[in-house]
């Protein structure tokens, strides 16, 4: 029976950069795996900006995906760590916390949905090892790839780990092993760990202190010989592309490891969505 | 008494009523700061802000861009000895800071790009076209291409007051 997933779209990726969407969608089926889209989903609500202005407002916009999600029977699976850290936040509060979900479940009832607490949040990366493992992903790598790239964890794929239980918060290896499995080799870099500058509403509120965070990731990246960037969130994706019009010196391409997983398991580089990129990828 | 600030300890309680209640864990060893990136290269001083926090220096805090300097990454979280909820309380000063009307142009547009489409960002034909042409829905099956979903999220959003809140119709 194939297992399946929620896929939780959020924004960046299907309205900036498709090629992670269509990346995701192909490298699940070609793994055996369902993807069920969550019919009218809406923003996880961001963390960096609903968060921070509205904790009921998130709260409830968040409960509402999860209620979308429970009621198609389905875990949510998502593609970005901001997604992943809204959507998994608001299911651990509102399963620890009775009086919130009662009070969440006030205001879903007004646009008829419900929420029992039955989701669970998922990050694909996390999913890729851990549901489906390296024999299966190594069994369909048709192209493998022979690329020196620096890994972008961002913050909240491991963090907060007391909640998550990834991997290991200050040195993660998980991501590193998930490259590897394609061919390429992941390299060691300064500050690896550190984020990409962007969150808690930093970029739209002041991007000249992202791009700063930004920069000093490039020089240890470039520093180290890192070819690619390989992130697991469209948002640090964002940052790290966009960033590299304004921060001088550097040419660096920006890679989802959803698209490194498309382009070696031989899907068209036409279906990546490369012309998206700012940073021009010629694998 | 003109340098003298006034404390407002009912400040303080609203943090640890509204979920910040590790805030009095923190003994000040400044792991917070020492870890923070963003102070790294700013005036941000993590380990200071919990101390206003905790001596009830409401108007030093929620008037502060130092406030909306933390990118969320979680590394002061990691390592604080005290386990203290840094984020968390920074995120719920910033919920009160936005209830005194201290809110970015920035982030305004943000709210209202929400209450627009569902999304973060704004979506047009180019996107449209790309999608299609790579095989995926030109809308992908979200608020956007959603119209009962998209009515779902703005009730929800009216029904909070987020509409008023953040001066978006």
């Amino acid at each position: 029976m194939a297992q399946k997933y929620g896929f939780f779209l959020g924004c960046i990726a299907p309205l900036r950069y498709p090629g992670i969407e269509k990346a995701t969608r192909t490298v699940f089926k070609e793994l055996g795996y369902e993807l069920v889209d969550l019919e009218g989903a809406g923003c996880c609500p961001a963390p960096g900006v609903v968060r921070s202005f509205d904790e009921a407002t998130w709260l409830a916009l968040g409960a509402r995906n999860l209620a979308i999600a429970e009621k198609q029977g389905v875990d949510i699976m998502t593609i970005c760590n901001g997604c992943y850290g809204s959507l998994f936040d608001v299911a651990h509060m509102l399963h620890e916390d009775k009086a919130k979900l009662k009070h969440v479940n006030e205001i879903l009832a007004e646009v008829g949905l419900h929420y029992s607490g039955n989701t669970q949040v998922r990050h694909f990366a996390e999913v890729m090892y851990n549901d489906v493992g390296i024999e299966k992903i190594k069994a369909k790598v048709k192209n493998p790839l022979t690329l020196d790239v620096a890994a972008h964890y961002g913050c909240h794929f491991t963090r907060p780990s007391k909640l998550k239980h990834i991997d290991d918060p200050e040195r993660p290896h998980i991501l590193d092993e998930l490259i590897e499995w394609t061919g390429a080799k992941s390299l060691n870099y300064k500050d690896k760990q550190m984020c990409c500058g962007s969150g808690g509403g930093v970029r739209s509120r002041n991007s000249a202190l992202a791009n700063e965070f930004t920069a000093e990731k490039l020089k240890n990246i470039k520093a180290a010989g890192g070819k690619y960037i390989i992130d697991v969130c469209p948002f640090c994706h964002l940052q790290f592309d966009r960033s590299q019009k304004d921060i001088k010196g550097y040419d660096i391409p920006v890679v989802h490891l959803a698209q490194l997983y498309g382009l070696a398991f031989g899907m068209p580089k036409s279906e990546l969505g490369l012309e998206a990129h700012e940073v021009k990828v010629n694998f | 008494m003109s340098n003298m600030k006034e404390p407002d300890m009912a400040f303080a309680d609203a943090v640890k009523a509204a979920g910040g209640k590790t805030l009095d864990l923190c003994y000040q060893c400044g792991t917070c700061t020492a870890s923070c990136p963003s102070g790294r290269r700013t005036a941000f001083r993590t380990r200071q802000i919990i101390r206003k926090a905790q001596l009830g220096l409401k108007d030093d805090v929620l008037g502060s861009d130092e406030l909306w300097m933390c990118t969320t990454c979680y590394s002061c979280v990691e390592r604080c000895p005290r386990e203290v909820e840094i984020v968390d309380i920074i995120l719920l000063m910033r919920n009160m800071a936005v209830q005194k009307g201290y809110m970015a142009d920035a982030h305004k547009k943000i709210a209202a790009s929400l209450m627009k489409g569902g999304a973060t960002v704004p979506f047009g034909d180019d996107m449209r076209k790309l999608r299609s042409g790579m095989g995926l829905p030109a809308n992908p099956p979200t608020t956007i291409g959603n119209e009962k979903g998209l009515e779902e999220f703005r009730k929800i959003m009216r029904k909070t007051g987020f509409d008023k809140l953040t001066g978006v119709n």
